[in-house]
């Protein structure tokens, strides 16, 4: 132990006093704008604020639908809703629930707490994530209304084509799910990319990965998961939007489409998506248990490696839930060994709470009965999943009751409980009161009283025969008095509910600056004193409990000791450290508040909805207005080198940053591996499909001549030198802009008029895309090119205006570097669609 | 009349049902050994606590138990499900045909000489002896799941599934619709009598009723209004494809796929007004016939046994 004097002088980065006006500058370049100017905000406090709002909101809406549905289910033969009430309802609640309050409460709670649990001032891309939060509102909210309006979907939230085909659906429903859906996807994506560049770069200086709090593992593993899962079904809704739309026959079996595809494609997300909103819930239990009973996790390493395993195993059985399609008993086999697997990981984290409670002494609060609760709850959800893993209990028990029982054991056991036990336990960090301990306790009885009446028997009526999605049932058979217990629990649970509405209303007071504080003597960087800046200093992090290791931690990053205590470059920013051991790396400037990402967010809204209700021209009005105000947004995203700068402790730091060292590099890396998935699953889609129907591809259809994919390939070729050439030349020792500008107009027309000649190719053959669901699949590898290529010519275009107006070049490059990784995405993914629709139906020929 | 996993009276159900039991038992206790683990960790001594608190016990519990507990469970359901792993080696010693139709089943009892006997929403089977049920749906997805006999086997468009069930007993069961199919999917139901085999032989093979002297009125405006020309009756002029065979609809328990008991009155309720009982269904209301005539049709009807 260093004596007091020794490490006042010696250790600590920056020397006592702090210069007069430093922490006035800081909290004004971080000031969130006042009054209803709030709006335009991007500080993650305000946007985590808003978002968790918005994610609550949808859960209350999507909790009142259940209640009508429990009503109507009450008694048999109930009038109470019709028929197609019914159906819509049930819909809604399984997709505002899924898409609407689950994703995007664990993304909000991310949001809100990362920067603070890092020690980063913000995340890294502010009006990213404002937009995607945004974009999520208003495309949510309007998604909600469509119900007000008799024009909701109806097909479930699965959506299993050809039910919800035009033929079978013709209503604007279905179109609402699939581009509403599609939408809000996208926002998750955007919020994924920028929690996976927030957790692996922003971390304070010495946060190796070892050292960082299991939620932010768990986000880390979340954001992921979305990248991979989440494509499989953008690509379902694209291919079943282009079916209700323009007649694609993707899935109509008479005409060489397949039902089942639809159903891979959505369970090779749907099943992920379960893991990616119960991890982060775990999470915030591994935060939550060691604060309560005052003693470190037991376990972190293995937690670790279950969190990796939970997310790798998690793609590998989504097939178990089509143990009753007739799918050959041996693979059933195997996706039920792997679905056994899956429920090990989640063991070892029950047994880590379990033994960390131990080793400690749990303070019963409202946040530790949650976790108790939760515990109880997700344990006898885990042991169902077994069951139903178990691929003859499946054949029962799939589509029934037990199945609805299982599964809200595991997402609000698993999920919800856990959710509330965060609200209890970060309200102090982020509001002047704490929440009420007595309200918390009566609201958690209520609630997980309620919740087992209303949800264990369901067990036992879908034993006894009571399928799933139904709007009625008969009387004698049993079924009565489950239904009745279930409908009384289910108030109960709304009860309890509205008990923490009403705690919420006397007792949260939002704030950023004078919050309530560490009340539970925790031990993680979110309970340092806060502001608008988050900390006043950026810590140098030594272990797993910095707060508990080091007294007097959060005093000296209070008065501005450790690094970056104010403003470097008159801007916002963050230290950038390494993905692994976090040193750091350089200072990144970020943008403050703004209108073009808020109204970029409602455009783009409105151009999917509009799209929905077949309003094509003031769809793509509103999309070129939503792209004019992202380029407006992206303009001054790019700042110059301000030089080096000094963030203390003898450490000086660039302001900018290119290739691999640039946050914005890993941004773009984790867009392409998006896009990849996307592309994958579309391989994935056209090969099924040929196991299924291989009698509908050439030679019975047309198959595009030589001339056509050699005129593609050679154009890529020439697009690829261009790429080659104008990296050369932005780089050279004597740069000649307009070379560079010249190279990459040539190079983007070469990418363009090579996806014209593939589609030509295969349009002058006679292929049209309606004839089959292969013919389909041929024309879908040029749309979805044609979604990359767009996106890099305007890349290209807005690279090349600022080459020509000096705010780009050789070494200011960030623009150009990321429009060059896309495009040779794009010359990497057009290649492998020429192999794909040329090579491959050529193989057997 | 059961449609309860739990009351089994066929091979397949009856294994299920003693996994079910054997799986409730197992989780009951890991279950209860688990919250007993975790009320120690909470209110247990301090010598009890430093027991559990331990990354020794993480594996123990979290690691070694659940992956020898699953390991034998796999291998127990995969020796359950050897015969459908194996495949069938044996014909089947009958074969009937069912299509679910959004919101009924079509169902064909074909003979071992060829003969195809159409029949709807109601399943005969004979005791004892394994029937092969051929799966197919002309619309959208639906699930035949009879709890009593068995698992369920979806119904997809452009496929064919098979299933091979026998009965124990003979008695009365009921069957649903197990996959969401849209409008009154929770109106999808259907029967299941099992029968002897040699009264399941009589019964297929047995000629249509009905034609007594008080209903040859129904019988005429029956034939006359066109209802033939959607469904079908052996014997009358009506061979319509479009609705529910009614050759021996007067003989079946429920009519409109389960969802009421057949009667006179009942099915007089249906043709006036059967969309406010199942809405969505293809068959118009049929409000312009006088009372008298639709409690005609409905005594001919109740008559084809």
């Amino acid at each position: 132990m260093t004596s007091t004097a020794e490490r006042e002088t010696a250790e600590l980065p920056n020397p006592l006093p702090r210069p007069r006006d430093e922490l006035r500058r800081l909290q004004a370049v971080w000031a969130i704008p006042e009054g209803w100017r709030i709006l335009s905000a991007v500080n993650n406090s305000v946007i985590g604020y808003f978002y968790i709002g918005a994610a609550f909101l949808f859960f209350v809406l999507a909790g009142v639908l259940a209640l009508l549905m429990r009503v109507q289910l009450a008694v048999p033969g109930n009038l109470f809703l019709d028929q197609e009430s019914y159906n819509q309802i049930f819909t809604m609640h399984g997709t505002v629930m899924m898409f609407l309050f689950a994703v995007p409460a664990v993304e909000a709670m991310g949001v809100l707490l990362l920067p603070q649990m890092l020690g980063a001032r913000d995340l890294p891309f502010p009006r990213l994530g404002a937009f995607a939060f945004w974009a999520y509102l208003v495309g949510g909210l309007v998604f909600f209304s469509t119900l007000f309006f008799d024009m909701a979907p109806s097909g479930g939230w699965f959506m299993y084509p050809p039910l919800t085909g035009s033929r079978f659906s013709p209503g604007t429903g279905a179109d609402f799910w699939l581009l509403g859906i599609g939408f809000i996807e996208i926002s998750a994506i955007a919020g994924a990319i920028e929690i996976i560049v927030g957790v692996l770069r922003t971390r304070a200086p010495g946060m190796s990965l070892d050292k960082m709090p299991i939620f932010a593992w768990t986000m880390l593993i979340f954001a992921v998961m979305i990248v991979f899962a989440f494509p499989a079904v953008i690509l379902a809704t694209m291919m079943l939007e282009l079916e209700r739309a323009f007649d694609w026959p993707f899935f109509i079996p008479d005409r060489g489409g397949d039902a089942l595809l639809w159903q891979h494609l959505f369970w090779f997300f749907g099943h992920p998506e379960v893991y990616i909103i119960f991890l982060p819930a775990a999470g915030m239990v591994s935060m939550i248990v060691p604060t309560m009973a005052a003693t470190p996790l037991v376990g972190y390493r293995l937690i670790v490696v279950a969190l990796i395993a939970t997310g790798f195993f998690s793609f590998g059985l989504w097939v178990h839930h089509m143990f009753t399609t007739g799918i050959p008993a041996m693979s059933l086999g195997f996706f039920s060994a792997a679905s056994m697997a899956v429920s090990v990981p989640s063991g070892i984290q029950v047994f880590s709470w379990i033994a960390t409670m131990a080793a400690g002494r749990l303070r019963i609060t409202a946040a530790s009965l949650f976790v108790l609760g939760f515990l109880f709850i997700f344990t006898l959800g885990g042991l169902t999943g077994v069951m139903v893993a178990m691929v003859p209990f499946d054949w029962q028990a799939h589509d029934t009751y037990f199945v609805v029982a299982h599964f809200h054991y595991v997402l609000v056991g698993g999920m919800v409980f856990p959710l509330f036990a965060a609200f209890y336990y970060w309200a102090p960090a982020f509001s002047r009161r704490a929440l009420s301990e007595r309200l918390g306790k009566i609201a958690f009885v209520l609630m997980f009283v309620g919740f087992n009446i209303a949800f264990f028997p369901m067990h036992i009526a879908g034993l006894i025969g009571m399928p799933r999605r139904v709007y009625t049932y008969p009387a004698g058979l049993g079924w009565e008095t489950p239904n009745l217990a279930s409908t009384i629990g289910a108030f109960m649970i709304a009860a309890g509910v509205l008990v923490f509405l009403l705690d919420l209303i006397r007792h949260l007071r939002p704030t950023v600056g004078a919050s309530a504080g560490n009340v539970w003597n925790a031990g993680t960087l979110e309970w340092l004193e806060n502001d608008v800046h988050a900390a006043r200093s950026v810590p140098f992090v030594e272990s797993r409990d910095p707060l508990w290791e080091d007294a007097r931690l959060s005093a000296d990053v209070h008065k501005g000791r450790y690094y970056l205590p104010g403003t470097v470059t008159g801007r916002r920013e963050t230290i950038v450290t390494s993905a692994i051991l976090a040193e750091p790396q350089y200072v990144v400037r970020l943008t403050g508040p703004g209108w073009a990402h808020l109204l970029a967010a409602i455009f783009t809204a409105a151009f999917f909805l509009l799209l929905t209700v077949k309003l094509v021209t003031a769809a793509i009005i509103c999309g070129a207005v939503a792209i004019a105000c992202v380029v407006a947004w992206a303009w001054d995203t790019d700042s110059p080198s301000a030089g080096d700068v000094d963030i203390g402790g003898g450490i000086r730091l660039p302001t900018y940053a290119v290739g691999a060292a640039s946050h914005s590099w890993w941004a773009m890396i984790i867009l392409m591996a998006v896009a990849g998935a996307l592309y994958l699953s579309y391989v994935f889609s056209y090969l099924y499909l040929w196991t299924v129907r291989p009698q509908d591809w050439p030679p019975i259809a047309p198959l595009a001549s030589h001339a056509g994919w050699i005129a593609s390939a050679a154009l890529l070729c020439i697009s690829a030198a261009a790429l080659w050439a104008s990296g050369r030349s932005i780089r050279a020792a004597v740069p000649r802009l307009w070379l560079t500008v010249g190279l990459t107009v040539v190079g983007l027309l070469t990418l363009l008029l090579g996806l014209g000649a593939d589609v030509a190719s295969h349009w002058l053959a006679g292929l049209r895309p309606q004839h089959s669901g292969y013919a389909a699949l041929v024309f879908t590898a040029g749309f979805l090119q044609a979604e990359i290529v767009a996106a890099v010519c305007i890349m290209g275009i807005f690279a090349c205006v600022r080459i020509l107006v000096g705010l780009t070049d050789g070494r200011r490059s960030v623009v150009f570097d990321n429009m060059v990784l896309l495009w040779g995405y794009g010359l990497g993914q057009g290649a492998l669609g020429l192999l794909l629709t040329h090579g491959f139906p050529r193989l057997g020929m | 009349m059961n449609q309860s996993v739990l009351e089994p009276n066929g091979a397949e159900a009856e294994r299920i049902a003693d996994l079910a039991l054997m799986l409730f038992g197992g989780a009951a206790i890991i279950f209860f050994g688990v919250m007993a683990l975790a009320a120690a960790s909470v209110w247990g001594g301090v010598s009890v606590r430093r027991a559990i608190a331990s990354e020794r016990m993480i594996v123990a519990a979290g690691i070694a138990f659940p992956v020898i507990t699953l390991t034998a469970l796999l291998f127990y359901s995969l020796w359950l499900m050897r015969a459908n792993i194996q495949g069938n080696a044996t014909p089947p010693a009958g074969r009937i045909e069912v299509a679910a139709e959004q919101w009924w089943w079509r169902i064909t009892y074909v003979e071992p000489d060829g003969r195809r006997i159409s029949e709807a929403n109601e399943l005969r089977l004979p005791v004892g002896r394994e029937v092969e049920l051929v799966l197919t749906s002309p619309d959208v997805i639906h699930s035949l799941w009879i709890p009593a006999i068995g698992g369920k086997l979806d119904m997809i468009p452009g496929r064919t599934n098979r299933m091979r069930v026998s009965i124990d007993g003979p008695g009365i069961y009921r069957g649903q619709c197990a996959e969401y199919c849209g409008g009154p999917h929770a109106l999808m139901a259907f029967d299941v009598i099992a029968l002897e085999a040699t009264e399941f032989d009589a019964w297929v093979r047995g000629d249509v009723a009905g034609g007594s002297t008080e209903t040859v009125r129904g019988r005429g405006i029956f034939e006359e209004s066109g209802c033939g020309s959607c469904h079908a009756v052996r014997g009358a002029n009506a061979s319509g494809l479009v609705g529910p065979d009614l050759s021996r609809v007067g003989g079946r328990r429920t009519i409109a796929a389960g969802t009421l008991p057949t009667s006179r009155e009942n099915l007089t309720r249906f043709i006036v007004d059967g969309q406010s009982i199942k809405p969505g269904n293809l068959m118009p209301p049929f409000g312009l016939f006088a009372a008298e005539d639709v409690d005609a049709i409905s005594a001919y009807l109740m008559s084809l046994q």
